[in-house]
């Protein structure tokens, strides 16, 4: 079974966050970059990570979600959260090997990458402005997408040997 | 309430170590819009008839880290610094491009506003649960990347252990000072994001007289409501397009100026700008393209301009310095103006400079100006502790650090290049105002007026402007810049995120609600903005005073023949600049000294400036 998935090319992401503005004005109806569904993180200038969803093809935070609350779409793969039965326990987030979901500013909900019913906004505006360091793939449901479900400041850090060699092992 | 705003300011007191919340009122908010027009009404509101009296660098001072409607929404969201300049002894709104902006926003806040000064060094931490002084003992004398990486982590982890819950804490925006701030280097930068400054106007030094290291801020609320979120949603989409649009800007920014401006146009700063032509390949934005661009995308939040490229030097001496591209202003003040051009030694300087926090046009222009007084024998080896020729980076570097901790000739420059003229000059009896490239007491920008193929007027660009030197506001003709850079500068967005300007006032009206359009700024608020800031100028002191019309003048040098290059030669018509000086002056409404008259002060509603004016009209 294929599904779609947003690969991440952290390089080529510039900050613009023109990402979390995209899923805030689509999930939320306004410009929210911290209730967006992506979140770029920079611990130190240049070094940017967009952080989201890899749909691990184990779904821990499914598993650990004690009112059911997470499931997962049958086309899209993405993780689906249930604003009724969600607590806000914050579970989801402590079982993810990324530490991505967040919860709603506002709501306290669990707050997940839904992959907006198959066409993600974030990858749109990002193709748009001709980055492309988010983009839509499709492909077959792999352990590789685990591997992209990592703490972003662990991602800036390899970022940061790659942008400034030694340099970068103490920036961060 | 109006729309567009967050709703209230931080007011933090750092002498009783208070912080409370504030609101302006509707009328001044659409009066002044934000930044730099509401910045300057701030401070003559709170100083007022006290203004000539007042030390920049004293505890009377107020420091306004203000955003603007627009902030956030409009691409490319900046901050804007403002208070009574240390440099001009008038008001600069000085901006940089920083996620400290709509940190600020989503926290509630559309400004903070600091008096006082604090016992000893703090730091201010903004949330949505209000503002907090908090100690900064350990982070004073840090450089501006450790100040960064520091930060970021004991506020994340703070945060963090505040609400653990809500997933992880991004990292805050921050403002800093680096050493030259912290010393008072009187036109030193306030800091943002390693390599970007609020440059002009010296308030990283008035941030040190508080003893205030940074203001930080992290919030996690949207952006504040709009009056027409629709037009605003489709506006900003269109802005985007229009940016993304523009290929060769977004492929090289300004970092192909360090060569082509000097070889094409004729127009960058050389040896402290006794030429402004050279050809030197060597200099070139491949040469630091390909060698050090390593993210040559590279932008700040809500942008898609890209006139950022980040560069590290990868292997040598300098290995691991990192810094943007550098810009054009670093390449000509860190680079040609100090005969240097190698892209490494350049990129090492601006690095420097970065973390140290000087204010780079600034800082490269008062290090050129005592190396061509060494050049001319007037300051001498014995003088500096060492020999300062042209090209020598290790020279320039040991310079701006002697700059940076006020260390022997050091402690002179660091009075920026007008107030160390001064004192030189009496020092050894020569008259070193020749010399001087600045207006107002602010070290002009990298463009030349001399060759007329810059991006500016000739002749009164800098001459009659409210901010003296500064390139990125000047005066045209008294109309067209009201709403161009004084309006983005108080919207508070970039000037470099331009847009056809039906999209821009498009998008101040839909966010607001306010009747803004084109004419409105050009013959209304625009004129309110300058002609307040312009009394602010006049009125000056305590330690310098402008004199009316003899000082609305370029420095000296520009009226010296370019003795190179295509145009060689050609100079500044002194004619011309007076006569088109009057022409500015009438424009706006002030007399033939530049004063603004009392009808124009009654018709703006300024007339609470008029006893101040009257006293200078006779």
């Amino acid at each position: 079974m294929t599904s779609i998935w947003i690969v991440r090319d952290y390089e080529s992401c510039t900050g613009c966050r023109r990402c979390e503005l995209a899923c805030s004005l689509h999930h939320e109806g306004w410009f929210w970059p911290e209730a967006s569904r992506v979140r770029v993180f920079m611990p130190f200038p240049g070094v940017e990570v967009p952080h989201l969803c890899a749909q691990c093809d184990d779904y821990p935070c499914v598993e650990a979600c004690p009112t059911d609350a997470l499931t997962v779409d049958e086309n899209t793969t993405a993780v689906l959260v249930d604003q009724e039965k969600c607590i806000g326990c914050s579970k989801c987030i402590g079982a993810c090997p990324g530490s991505v979901p967040i919860l709603n500013p506002e709501t306290g909900k669990a707050t997940i990458c839904d992959l907006c019913d198959g066409d993600p906004e974030c990858v749109k505006v990002c193709h748009e402005a001709r980055y492309d360091a988010l983009r839509l793939v499709e492909e077959r449901m792999s352990k590789n997408r685990k591997l992209f479900s990592r703490h972003p400041i662990e991602v800036a850090r390899d970022l940061a040997v790659k942008f400034f060699g030694e340099k970068g092992e103490e920036v961060i | 309430m109006p729309r567009g705003y967050a709703g209230k300011y931080l007011e933090v007191d750092l002498t009783k170590e208070k912080t409370n919340d504030t609101a302006i009122d509707e009328r001044t908010l659409e009066d002044y819009f934000g930044g730099r027009g509401l910045g300057a009404k701030i401070l003559w509101d709170r100083i007022g008839d006290r203004w000539a009296k007042v030390d920049p660098l004293g505890p009377e001072n107020i420091l306004l880290a203000l955003t603007g409607p627009m902030t956030g929404i409009y691409p490319g969201g900046r901050i804007c610094v403002t208070g009574k300049s240390p440099v001009s002894n008038g008001t600069v709104g000085s901006t940089a491009s920083t996620e400290f902006a709509h940190e600020l926003r989503t926290a509630g806040y559309d400004g903070v506003i600091v008096t006082g000064k604090a016992s000893g060094p703090v730091y201010i931490l903004v949330t949505e649960e209000g503002g907090e002084i908090r100690d900064a003992g350990h982070l004073w004398g840090t450089i501006g990347e450790d100040t960064l990486k520091m930060l970021n982590k004991e506020v994340s982890e703070e945060l963090t252990g505040r609400k653990p819950n809500v997933g992880l804490w991004k990292e805050p925006g921050m403002i800093y000072v680096g050493p030259a701030g912290e010393n008072m280097v009187r036109n030193a930068g306030v800091m943002t994001k390693l390599c970007h400054a609020c440059g002009y106007g010296g308030y990283g030094s008035v941030m040190g007289s508080k003893n205030l290291k940074a203001i930080v801020a992290k919030g996690r609320g949207p952006l504040p409501d709009v009056w027409a979120p629709e037009a605003v949603k489709l506006l900003w989409k269109k802005a985007h397009e229009e940016l993304i649009a523009r290929d060769s800007f977004r492929r090289q920014g300004t970092g192909y100026g360090g060569w082509s401006t000097g070889a094409t146009l004729s127009s960058e700063p050389v040896r402290n700008w006794q030429e402004e032509w050279h050809d030197e390949r060597t200099f070139g934005g491949p040469m630091f393209e390909n060698r050090f661009w390593v993210k040559k995308y590279w932008t700040d939040f809500n942008c898609t301009c890209n006139c950022m490229k980040l560069s590290c030097i990868p292997s040598g001496k300098w290995a691991g310095d990192i810094t943007d591209n550098p810009d054009y202003e670093l390449q000509s003040y860190l680079g040609t103006n100090f005969g240097i051009f190698d892209p490494a030694d350049n990129i090492h300087l601006s690095a420097l400079v970065d973390n140290l926090g000087h204010h780079a046009i600034g800082a490269g222009n008062a290090a050129a100006f005592a190396a061509e007084l060494y050049q001319r024998g007037i300051l001498t080896e014995e003088d500096l502790g060492f020999k300062l020729e042209w090209g020598d980076t290790e020279a320039f570097d040991r310079l701006l650090w002697m700059m940076a901790r006020r260390e022997g000739i050091g402690d002179v420059l660091a009075e920026g290049t007008y107030r160390a003229a001064k004192k030189i000059g009496e020092m050894k009896g020569v008259d070193c105002m020749p010399y001087v490239v600045h207006v107002k007491g602010i070290e002009v920008g990298a463009h030349g007026t001399r060759s007329d193929h810059d991006f500016l007027a000739h002749d009164i660009s800098y001459a009659v402007n409210v901010q003296g030197g500064d390139h990125t506001s000047v005066a045209s003709d008294g109309f067209r810049e009201l709403s161009g850079a004084v309006f983005s500068d108080s919207g508070v967005i970039c000037s470099f995120a331009r847009t056809p300007q039906n999209i821009i006032f498009g998008l101040a009206k839909a966010i607001t609600g306010y009747p803004i359009t084109i004419d409105s700024w050009r013959r209304v608020t625009g004129p309110r903005i300058v002609t307040l800031q312009k009394a602010l100028l006049l009125l000056g002191g305590p330690d310098v005073t402008w004199t009316p019309i003899e000082d609305d003048d370029n420095p000296p040098r520009f009226y010296e023949p370019l003795p190179s290059g295509p145009w060689k030669g050609r100079t500044t018509d002194r004619e011309l600049v007076e006569r088109k000086r009057l022409t500015y002056f009438e424009t706006l409404g002030w007399d033939e000294r530049g004063i603004p008259k009392a009808e124009t002060l009654q018709r703006l509603g300024l007339e609470d400036l008029e006893p101040s004016m009257k006293g200078l009209r006779v």
